[in-house]
């Protein structure tokens, strides 16, 4: 098999907790939140891998890692083979940012309100120094609108982010990812905040630049429908670790774990003649926070089929159950 | 046939702005019965919330009712005055969850004392009785009647939502508007409060309006569905002949865009384009700029509210 275009191996990132005056003479243990506590996925060439779950589950923290907006604790990232950790001087960084670019979740607190479309689009150019001439610029500048169908181009170059509408400004967005023809591209929650309509339509758009361009995304989300139709791979996080992963259409039709059934079952579906039946949610609770994980599976607390003595004391290990289906559960099979 | 509770006729609530008037609510007309679920849906700024603060006889300024009729229970709310409306009818008759609960309720007041002053206000009840009516709709939605001595940033953001619904059936009213009661929350919390909607329904007999832009949540609650685009109602009729029958090419449309969870769908639609400036709509429908199959009618004359079927009824020139 080719070799993966991004490879993340045990990756960690821990925040600690301010402590107060007192705690620190008393020598009080340093709390840490432990967001992102031990994953690992490859992604290959020209795929999409989605990581879903629910807020503070640690997948943006993932994102951010991956473009080096934070520092891992502990653990390795690699792009084609390239180890990220290592990635220290100004020149590597910005080496490696003209590779993996980001798309944000929010169209409109992503662009500086007083430049104009023009200039959102020329500022990656001016840092990576592409394109030395003004017009050499314009004329990429112009492409990346098209290719985004933000046509014609000329009509939009002059207006601020304020004059477009929310789906506009996504695909401006995307645009400005584009433009440095990067390889890889982290989109966290890039649809989330659109009517549907304009969801689609970027979606759309984000797949058939998939194919164009070549490009492999890492696509952040808490929709479990739009992950089956924008994903190859699909891994399910809770409380900062994978705890099931695979094809994504294999993980919604045939969940192994607990957890993944029930956010399963908690999505809504267009369907009116289930209106009167209360739906059963697997779950109980509420996600604990991440500073004071729980011990043995960290779901077990919240679990329907939790045994004493196996879940809330050894910790489960991510296992390939079926080809290409990983879990870590203690239980697969067997409730 | 039963009456009505709500009776919305030829409904008009615009925006007296600089730039111009924007009709937001444009000649809105529908009945909600009895323990009925009406589902309100359309993409951002096509009126929905607008009309959810206009049925509340609150629009927000500089919004103005200019013409047709709410009629609650019988009774004829527009044209009250605002002491009247205050007094008897918002919250006694007419009542709001709004949305993103996270920040409808004071920081700095207890979850009671935000609770009953509606009761102390429009009751005359005494504290404690108050406070008694309070924890007993807290345990109605599945919340520890101790929550009242507590402060909302001590609650999670699904309990402080389930505190917004108590608040808003607390003086029983005859219908309930809900207003995207579920966004900015999580997907498990999100399916737990549109269990509570549906048990409240089946357990109160509520009648509620229940407003949001995602037609699968929508789907989960609503017995009928009307379907907004620019100001107006396009379609409206029970929801299984809106779904699975949809009239109008705009909800067609809507639908089509929807990724579902277990089907592979190979290309999503989407419409082009975006929904018109509501200070100068285009002439004629609303709707021919993005249609597909627009005509020359339709750019001409405003399509009328048609039968289609028994409780289904669309406006558009191609039926």
């Amino acid at each position: 098999m080719a070799e993966p275009v991004l490879k993340v191996e045990n990756l960690k990132k821990y925040f600690p907790i301010k402590r107060g005056f007192l705690d620190t003479l008393k020598g009080a243990p340093q709390k840490k939140v432990h967001a992102v506590d031990g994953i690992s996925f490859e992604i290959f060439k020209q795929q999409v891998f989605a990581l879903v779950g629910e807020s503070g589950c640690g997948k943006s923290t993932t994102g951010k890692l991956i473009v080096k907006l934070l520092e891992p604790t502990d653990g390795k990232i690699y792009l084609e083979g390239q180890d990220v950790t290592q990635v220290k001087t100004k020149e590597e960084l910005l080496a490696y940012r003209r590779k993996v670019q980001m798309i944000f979740q929010d169209p409109f607190s992503s662009m500086n309100p007083r430049f104009k479309i023009y200039d959102v689009l020329e500022e990656p150019l001016l840092i990576h120094g592409i394109g030395e001439t003004k017009a050499e610029r314009e004329e990429l500048i112009y492409k990346a609108l098209e290719m985004v169908k933000i046509v014609p181009p000329e009509d939009y170059v002059g207006r601020n982010p304020h004059m477009l509408s929310g789906g506009q400004r996504q695909r401006v967005a995307i645009a400005r990812a584009l433009i440095l023809n990067p390889t890889f591209i982290v989109a966290d929650e890039p649809v989330s905040m659109l009517d549907v309509s304009i969801r689609a339509e970027i979606l759309e758009l984000m797949k058939e630049l998939k194919e164009k361009m070549g490009v492999t995304y890492l696509y952040i989300t808490h929709d479990m429908s739009t992950a089956r139709y924008f994903a190859d791979w699909m891994a399910v996080m809770y409380l900062g670790r994978i705890v099931e992963m695979g094809p994504a259409k294999v993980v919604i039709d045939n969940p192994l774990h607990p957890y993944t059934r029930a956010l399963l079952s908690a999505v809504p579906e267009p369907k009116p003649e289930r209106r009167n039946i209360i739906k059963e949610l697997p779950i109980k609770g509420e996600v604990p926070n991440a500073v004071d994980i729980p011990p043995g599976c960290r779901f077990h607390p919240r679990c329907l089929y939790a045994q004493k003595g196996l879940c809330d004391t050894k910790h489960p290990q991510l296992v390939e159950y079926e080809h290409n289906h990983w879990a870590e559960c203690h239980l697969v099979g067997k409730y | 046939m039963t009456k009505p509770v709500l009776e919305v006729r030829n409904l008009k609530m615009y925006y007296f702005t600089n730039r111009g008037v924007v009709k937001a609510v444009d000649d809105i007309s529908f009945d909600i019965k009895k323990g009925e679920v009406l589902g309100l849906a359309g993409e951002s700024g096509c009126g929905k919330s607008s009309l959810g603060f206009t049925l509340m006889g609150m629009p927000s300024p500089p919004g103005k009712i200019v013409g047709g009729s709410i009629k609650i229970d019988g009774r004829e709310i527009v044209g009250l005055p605002e002491n009247v409306l205050r007094k008897e009818i918002r919250w006694q008759k007419i009542s709001m969850i709004f949305q993103g609960a996270m920040n409808a309720l004071n920081p700095v007041y207890t979850v009671g004392y935000q609770m009953i002053e509606p009761l102390l206000y429009h009751k005359g009840m005494s504290k404690d009785e108050a406070l008694d009516r309070a924890q007993k709709y807290l345990e109605l939605v599945g919340l520890d009647p101790e929550i009242v001595y507590r402060y909302p940033h001590e609650l999670s953001g699904g309990m402080k939502q389930r505190v917004v619904i108590a608040s808003a059936l607390l003086l029983e009213p005859e219908v309930v508007i809900a207003d995207e009661p579920t966004t900015a929350l999580d997907v498990v919390v999100q399916a737990q409060i549109i269990n509570l909607m549906k048990r409240l329904k089946k357990e109160l007999g509520l009648s509620m309006i229940f407003i949001t832009h995602d037609l699968s949540i929508l789907a989960e609650v609503s017995d009928r569905v009307a379907i907004m685009y620019a100001g107006k109602i396009v379609e409206i009729g029970d929801s299984k002949k809106i779904y699975y029958e949809p009239a109008h090419p705009y909800t067609q449309k809507l639908l089509a865009a929807i990724p579902r969870l277990h089907e592979d769908v190979e290309k999503l639609e989407f419409i082009p384009g975006q929904p018109p400036n509501l200070i100068s709509p285009p002439k004629g429908c609303r709707f021919n700029p993005r249609c597909p199959y627009a005509m020359q009618v339709c750019k001409e004359q405003v399509p009328e509210m048609k039968e289609v079927d028994k409780d289904h009824y669309a406006a558009c020139w191609l039926l």
